[in-house]
């Protein structure tokens, strides 16, 4: 019997499966062992700790030497000046949050809604060339964004996309459709095609047969393959920076890395506005772990 | 009504050619099994009846009509898949009511279709339940009603035993002969176990390689093959074919020994042949005068009846023998043939002779 998505996925979460055994008669890691994770979880978690304790210093206590790592005033002004400005009203920082919160939902909506349907052509039906139009859809993503900045921005210049929330929603979406492609064609492949053979033969037609019958079991793939195309679109930096300029258009990676420079740099600024923009891609992230561990090992291997 | 014509179906993936002209008449009312070894076509002319597979060339006939481009749904017809393809998110019942829902039926028609249903394949207990909590037996029992629960024009099943054990498929094999006699509708039955096929079917094609090689009652394709592959596809043990030729009103075998040639044979002399013997055509017991010697090779007691290989020269016969049979390999002994039950077939083109004559 072939496997559904849904046995496949194990609802057991990772801390709950038994250990692997442990060494030294069960006395736990051994020394090198946790010599070697400590080094490593230093290394990887102190610029995200120095960037919360960062964001709740106030700005005498930034510049402190020696650094003061406990024992500051604990401030949340910062915070309050990512999101109110300095007339009262809403911050520049707060209109790039929410143009972020657009264009990436928008487009991730997007690329989701073309690319589940197009995977499930990709999967079912007999289409001529199939492997060359796979691998033409993927080699649009062969060249990282830096190289084809210039040649889009002439071109948004031309048609008047440049500076606009739709531009960067459509460069976005382009990005996103030949992942969810590929991603969701793997989700596809693992249902069997009988499903859909057994509803057309009940008498629904093949549209209402994969929505029925098959787009349920793919709600899983879905939900991995978007979150990953909206950690994509979230974290974008070259072609926001490149092809937008006006403060209501500017999504957060610019409009962040724009605080840096000039004068003086407001430090606790930067690290409250970055707190803020890592949040969603980590609650999200958190939300669907599992499906994402489904999704990286389900879509790539064949079994 | 339930007539379904298939004509001429062609069918290639890629460079196999999975069909290559099949037609089959199936007469309304009628259990058509479409018998076959794994990978002669079998289920894929299913499908192409079924609407599943876009036909190369060739056309579908249903009661008459023309429905070759016709959308499954639209061809009134139900299908049990070898893998059973319940929808795994649906209960057995939301399974067996599917078909019905799906035309719209009223909720208490289809409550009282469903409770006939589960009452006639007795899973009225499991009706709750999920795919993933059925045994085997039960899920084919579910694919089942599902396929029952409305009146198609005919019901298709694609080696819908295939996967359960061997003594509930012996037990659905009557079941499913029953329903067939109670419905009176048209049943066609794709399997590749000639036992289902013998023991069910009102008539039956032998598919091999996208090719229809016979069309018949079982009798007929049983006791008059129409070439060699029939004869040695259907049947267990295999029968034996021994090469030889005809020569005036004997037949020289290619290892030495002669027979008397059947009155029935037709053959020119010196025509190369092919004699057929089926296993109780033959026998160790008793002594006749029309026998061929040969060395005892193997004994394979198979409970009710052993199965004696003997060889001929290089030849092997296969010959059924009462349980109690005994013997060394090596042993000498001498294999009663009853010629009038004998099959001739042309060396060269595999067909049988012996039709004609019978």
């Amino acid at each position: 019997m072939a496997v559904s998505v849904d046995e496949a996925v194990s609802t057991v979460p990772a801390r709950d499966r038994p250990r692997p055994t442990r060494r030294l008669g069960g006395r736990g890691r051994s020394l090198v062992e946790v010599a070697l994770l400590t080094v490593l979880a230093v290394l990887m978690l102190f610029p995200v700790l120095w960037m919360i304790e960062t964001s709740i210093k106030e700005n005498r206590d930034v510049y402190a030497v020696p650094a003061e790592f406990f024992g500051f005033t604990v401030t949340m002004e910062h915070f309050k000046d990512v999101f109110v400005g300095p007339d009262g009203g809403r911050s520049a920082l707060s209109v790039a949050f929410l143009n972020s919160a657009v264009v990436a939902g928008v487009s991730t909506l997007l690329a989701t809604v073309l690319g589940v349907p197009a995977a499930w052509a990709y999967s079912r039906f007999a289409v001529k060339a199939r492997k060359d139009q796979l691998f033409f859809i993927l080699s649009t993503r062969f060249m990282p964004p830096v190289v084809v900045v210039i040649p889009i921005f002439l071109m948004y210049r031309q048609v008047g996309l440049i500076d606009s929330k739709l531009g960067l929603i459509l460069i976005y979406t382009a990005f996103n459709v030949p992942f969810t492609i590929w991603m969701m064609k793997g989700f596809v492949d693992e249902v069997p095609a009988e499903y859909e053979d057994a509803a057309m033969l009940d008498g629904y037609t093949r549209l209402q047969a994969f929505r029925r019958f098959t787009l349920p079991l793919l709600v899983p793939g879905i939900a991995a393959t978007a979150v990953f195309a909206l950690i994509f679109s979230w974290n974008e930096f070259v072609f926001a920076i490149f092809l937008t300029s006006s403060d209501s258009v500017r999504t957060a990676p610019p409009a962040i890395a724009g605080l840096i420079g000039g004068t003086t740099t407001d430090w606790g600024l930067v690290a409250a506005a970055s707190v803020v923009f890592a949040l969603p891609v980590l609650v999200f992230a958190y939300l669907v772990r599992k499906h994402l561990v489904a999704g990286v090992t389900l879509g790539a291997v064949r079994r | 009504m339930g007539t379904v014509a298939a004509h001429g179906l062609c069918k290639s993936f890629g460079k196999v050619q999975a069909l290559d002209g099949v037609t089959l008449d199936v007469p309304d009312g009628s259990f058509f099994v479409v018998l076959g070894p794994s990978g002669a076509g079998k289920t894929t002319t299913l499908r192409a009846i079924a609407g599943l597979e876009k036909l190369d060339a060739g056309s579908v006939h249903l009661d008459g009509r023309d429905a070759t481009g016709d959308a499954p749904a639209a061809r009134d017809l139900a299908m049990v898949f070898q893998n059973y393809a319940l929808y795994p998110r649906h209960t057995a019942y939301e399974n067996i009511a599917s078909p019905l829902r799906a035309r719209r039926r009223s909720s208490s028609e289809i409550a009282a279709a469903v409770e006939r249903m589960s009452n006639l394949l007795h899973i009225d207990r499991l009706l709750q339940r999920r795919p993933a909590q059925l045994s085997g037996g039960e899920m084919q029992r579910v694919a089942l009603a599902r396929a029952l629960v409305r009146s198609p024009r005919a019901f298709l099943m694609d080696e819908p035993l295939t996967n359960l054990d061997l003594k509930l498929r012996v037990e659905m094999r009557t079941e499913l002969t029953r329903i067939h006699r109670s419905l009176g509708a048209t049943f066609v039955y794709v399997t590749n176990d000639q036992v289902e096929a013998l023991s069910m079917a009102d008539q039956v094609a032998v598919l091999k390689e996208g090719t229809v090689q016979q069309v018949g009652t079982p009798t007929e394709v049983y006791e008059r093959p129409a070439n060699r592959w029939v004869a040695g596809f259907v049947g267990s043990p295999p029968i034996s074919l021994l090469a030889c030729r005809a020569e005036g009103d004997r037949l020289v075998g290619a290892q030495g020994w002669t027979l008397p040639r059947p009155r029935w044979s037709t053959a020119e002399n010196g025509r190369e042949l092919l004699l057929g013997l089926r296993a109780e055509d033959l026998s160790v017991e008793q002594r006749g005068n029309t026998s061929l010697s040969g060395e005892l090779y193997g004994l394979e007691p198979l409970g009710d009846r052993t199965v004696v290989d003997v060889r001929v020269g290089t030849e092997m016969l296969k010959v059924k023998a009462r349980p109690t049979v005994a013997g060394t390999p090596g042993e000498r002994l001498h294999v009663t043939v009853d010629l009038d039950r004998a099959h001739l077939f042309d060396a060269d083109t595999g067909l049988s002779l012996s039709r004609a004559g019978r």
